[in-house]
């Protein structure tokens, strides 16, 4: 036997696990290999492997791991529970960047499932491993850990916390400034994780300078940047006024109204999402937006755009209206009522024409001028249709019926109310009647009007219980007439006038 | 007496007469009773009307001078109270006329403003149907960009295809297969055939030696003394071409890293860098350098953290720990420089005798 045969049985050996570690990881990138794999015991495999004295092999093992532990939160718990972990924690700090890129990977896969999976990821220490590698000078690496601990920092606050704990966050918005736009991105998104979950959390991202970063990014030509970057000025901004006045601040405004006739469907949808989470705060920021043309770049986003992406938009004009009559009537001026009577019917969704129906409520109910305008755009029968509907949900029933209830207590526009009276359940009617009673007595073609379309004697017909508020307002009706009218146009008044035939003796 | 008797003889006479005169008086007295009443009457009748008349002259003289002061005093009050009421009209007037300014402004102001609000709304409507038309204008234009960039891609794709395919071109003698001699005109693609440049397959060595050639063109004037000219005719024989040999003569002095670098330099540099330092430092105790002021700095609690727990310090302390027993007697690793000079000279000496067969 010569060092030759020696060596080459070496060779062979390594040669065998190299294959199998890459078969392996090429078959784990099929989701139909996954539990043929899993049954084969491939964890128990791959995790000596981890140890490998071999690099390639080493990286090879991590990535097919992380690929298996992406598929579902079972092989998740499998890496979490096989003792996986601590083994690479501890080579995020010590191996070359290749390894760290893959182990972070791997971390990042276990991460993603549940909130538990990714406590156990921190019970492991992997956060100060992962932010230790921000500071790696390889973007790959910095990319992977970004996008871990943004995975980890997704679930839940105290996560988050963890995480801001760790000191992530600067070293993130150091991350934003890099020129690679895949880190951009990564870090981007990472940080819109961490602001979700608190305002104490989000004042922590904003300490750091990071709206400054995010803001000059906005007119950046990728879109999948953008997204991100939008995604975390809304979240920044949603969770008090101070915070949102600070990414006003950054001067933001009219430029980001461009990103609203962007290609991309969801840059699109995160700027609508940002200006609803400044909107919602007070009338001056909301004031803001709308002087900047806003409203109106967003109502053509709606004419543009379908589906659940409309509701950020949708929601937005309804929280602008719901400050002020004023900015009520700038959502009309901007044309926001037909576009939202559009949704209301275009939309399949209930949880959108819900939200249409509260918007259209916040903007009519301020005055009789906005009432008439949402009444105008024909919306009322289409309200009373959604919460007569048995198949809407009852969200939509509700918000329906109170946008209703809103805009006909203000709605003084009678040839919008007489269809309700037809079709209108008595709760309704109430109102609606009630509107009838107010005008009547002032408006004198309104009454001839209100004769001639047979309203009147619709309005008698209605059967109320004496003492009742509708009562009231039928009585006040009947005052604004002769009594012969109210009496012709009463249900039973040509038997009164026969049984009068019948007992009038002829001289 | 003769008086005496007289009167007797006429005593009679006297009785009579006086008789008769006490009877007309006595007829008469009543009468002249009456007169003499009603003269006393008509007297006093008179002077009392006279001191009545005298009474009531004075009387009325009084009243007069009393009602013309009370009525002067009575006139004066009321055109005191129909002064005031005037002025008080007027002041109440010019009131409301102050008041409806102010009510007006401060309405306008702080309340509602109606024609402010139909400015602003018109305005509204102006700056939205400007955005709209903006955003209009910039969708365009980024459409036509996008389609620019689009059809720049493919332009560039066919290029690189007929640059592949340039062999397919015709020639004088036999049509390629795009310029079918079946159809009225050639193909789209012979153009482009004619117009772009065959793809060049180059070897590897002389890729790098048409790199290293490049940048150091042939007529550089040298830098110090003038050499003798080569001529530019090839000599007879085995010899070098003549710019190549004008490149050696040309070339500067290149001492490697280990000749032109002291063996102390480093040291050398670090000591004099620490003198420089000792030299110039004010106060012994170091600053915290301010690069890695975020390093240094302590994490702060935000004011409404809920979590208790403070930052732990990462990084070298914990990760990247040295094992300080197992260096306690090493020295630090010198480096000392590479003998081997066949990559820095590689392909630039004049000999080959380093080069790799």
């Amino acid at each position: 036997m010569s060092q030759r045969h020696v060596l080459q049985v070496f060779e062979q050996y390594q040669k065998a696990r190299t294959q199998f570690v890459q078969t392996v990881a090429e078959l784990a990138t099929r989701p139909q290999n996954i539990e043929t794999l899993q049954n084969a015991g491939v964890m128990s495999l791959l995790r000596p492997l981890l140890l490998d004295v071999v690099p390639t092999i080493q990286q090879t093992a991590a990535l097919a791991l992380g690929r298996l532990a992406n598929y579902n939160d079972d092989l998740a718990e499998a890496v979490v529970k096989g003792d996986i972990l601590p083994q690479l924690v501890y080579s995020l700090a010590e191996q070359n960047r290749f390894y760290k890129k893959a182990a972070a990977f791997v971390l990042r896969a276990v991460a993603k499932h549940s909130p538990e999976l990714a406590q156990a990821v921190v019970d492991c220490g992997a956060l100060d491993a992962l932010v230790t590698s921000l500071e790696e000078f390889d973007p790959g690496v910095k990319e992977a850990a970004a996008w871990a601990l943004g995975y980890i920092a997704r679930h839940n606050g105290q996560l988050s916390q963890a995480v801001v704990d760790a000191g992530a966050v600067p070293l993130l918005v150091l991350c934003i400034q890099e020129p690679e736009i895949a880190l951009k991105r990564i870090a981007a998104s990472a940080l819109s994780d961490i602001a979700k979950h608190s305002p104490e959390l989000a004042q922590t991202v904003v300490d750091t300078g990071a709206v400054a970063h995010l803001a000059q990014m906005i007119l950046n030509p990728d879109a999948k940047l953008k997204r991100q970057v939008f995604s975390a000025l809304s979240q920044i901004s949603k969770h008090s006024v101070d915070l949102a006045e600070m990414v006003v601040e950054a001067e933001i405004f009219p430029a980001v109204l461009v990103c609203l006739k962007d290609p991309d469907e969801y840059v699109r949808k995160n700027v609508t999402t940002l200006m609803r989470e400044i909107t919602k705060h007070t009338p001056e920021l909301s004031q803001m937006i709308v002087n900047a043309g806003g409203i109106a770049a967003v109502v053509d986003y709606l004419g543009d755009s379908k589906g659940s992406v409309r509701l950020p938009g949708i929601m937005m004009l309804g929280y602008v209206a719901a400050h002020s009559e004023n900015l009520a009537m700038a959502v009309i001026v901007s044309k926001g009522v037909p576009q939202l009577a559009i949704c209301l019917v275009d939309e399949p969704e209930d949880h959108i024409k819900a939200a249409t129906a509260w918007s259209l409520g916040q903007i009519g109910r301020h005055t009789p001028e906005h009432a008439r305008a949402v009444a105008v755009a024909n919306v009322l029968p289409k309200l009373l249709g959604l919460y007569l509907d048995t198949e809407s949900s009852e969200d939509l029933q509700v918000k329906a019926k109170k946008a209703l209830k809103s805009i006909l207590q203000k709605c003084t526009y009678l040839p919008a109310l007489e269809p309700l009276l037809y079709e209108a359940p008595s709760n309704i009617l109430k109102h609606v009647i009630c509107q009838f009673s107010k005008v009547l007595p002032h408006d004198s073609k309104a009454r001839r009007l209100f004769v001639t379309s047979g309203g009147l004697k619709k309005v008698q017909e209605i059967k109320a219980e004496p003492g009742s508020a509708i009562q009231e307002y039928i009585n006040a009706i009947n005052n604004c007439y002769p009594e012969e009218i109210v009496r012709y146009y009463s249900p039973g008044y040509s038997e009164a006038l026969l049984e009068r035939v019948e007992t009038y003796q002829p001289v | 007496m003769a008086r005496l008797v007289k009167l007797y003889s006429q005593i009679d006479h006297i009785k009579e007469q006086y008789f008769i005169r006490n009877r007309i008086a006595e007829e008469n007295r009543a009468r002249e009773n009456a007169a003499a009443i009603k003269i006393q009457s008509w007297f006093r009748g008179c002077r009392v009307r006279v001191y009545l008349n005298h009474l009531h002259k004075k009387a009325t003289v009084i009243q007069k001078v009393w009602r013309g002061f009370t009525a002067r005093e009575l006139f004066r009050q009321r055109v005191k109270t129909a002064y005031f009421t005037m002025k008080m009209n007027f002041y109440n007037k010019m009131a409301v006329k102050i008041q409806q300014r102010w009510r007006g402004n401060y309405v306008r102001k702080y309340i509602h403003n109606y024609y402010a609000r139909k400015a602003y709304l018109e305005e509204l409507t102006q700056k939205n149907e400007q955005i709209r038309r903006d955003l209009e204008e910039f969708a365009e234009l980024q459409r036509k960009e996008r389609e620019r960039i689009s059809l720049e891609r493919e332009e560039q794709q066919k290029c690189i295809q007929a640059q592949k395919l340039h062999f397919l071109l015709s020639t004088k003698q036999c049509p390629g297969i795009f310029n079918s001699p079946f159809r009225q005109a050639p193909d789209e693609m012979e153009l482009r055939l004619q117009k772009v440049k065959p793809l060049m397959v180059r070897s590897a060595t002389t890729d790098r030696k048409s790199r290293k050639t490049r940048p150091q063109s042939p007529r550089q004037p040298d830098s110090g003394h003038i050499l003798p000219p080569i001529h530019s005719k090839q000599p007879q024989g085995p010899f070098r071409a003549a710019q190549e040999v004008q490149q050696q003569r040309s070339r500067p002095l290149e001492p490697s890293l280990r000749v032109a670098t002291s063996i102390t330099a480093l040291e050398e540099a670090r000591n004099e860098l620490k003198r420089q330092e000792w030299r110039t430092r004010l106060i012994d105790q170091p600053f915290q350098p301010f690069s890695h002021v975020h390093n240094n700095k302590t994490y702060e609690r935000s004011v409404h953290t809920s979590a208790p727990f403070e930052q732990v310090a990462y990084g070298n302390k914990y990760f990247r720990e040295q094992n300080t027993e197992q260096l306690q007697g090493k020295k630090p690793f010198k480096t000392v420089f590479t003998t081997c000079h066949v990559f820095d000279k590689f392909g630039r000496l004049y000999s080959k005798a380093g080069n790799i067969v």
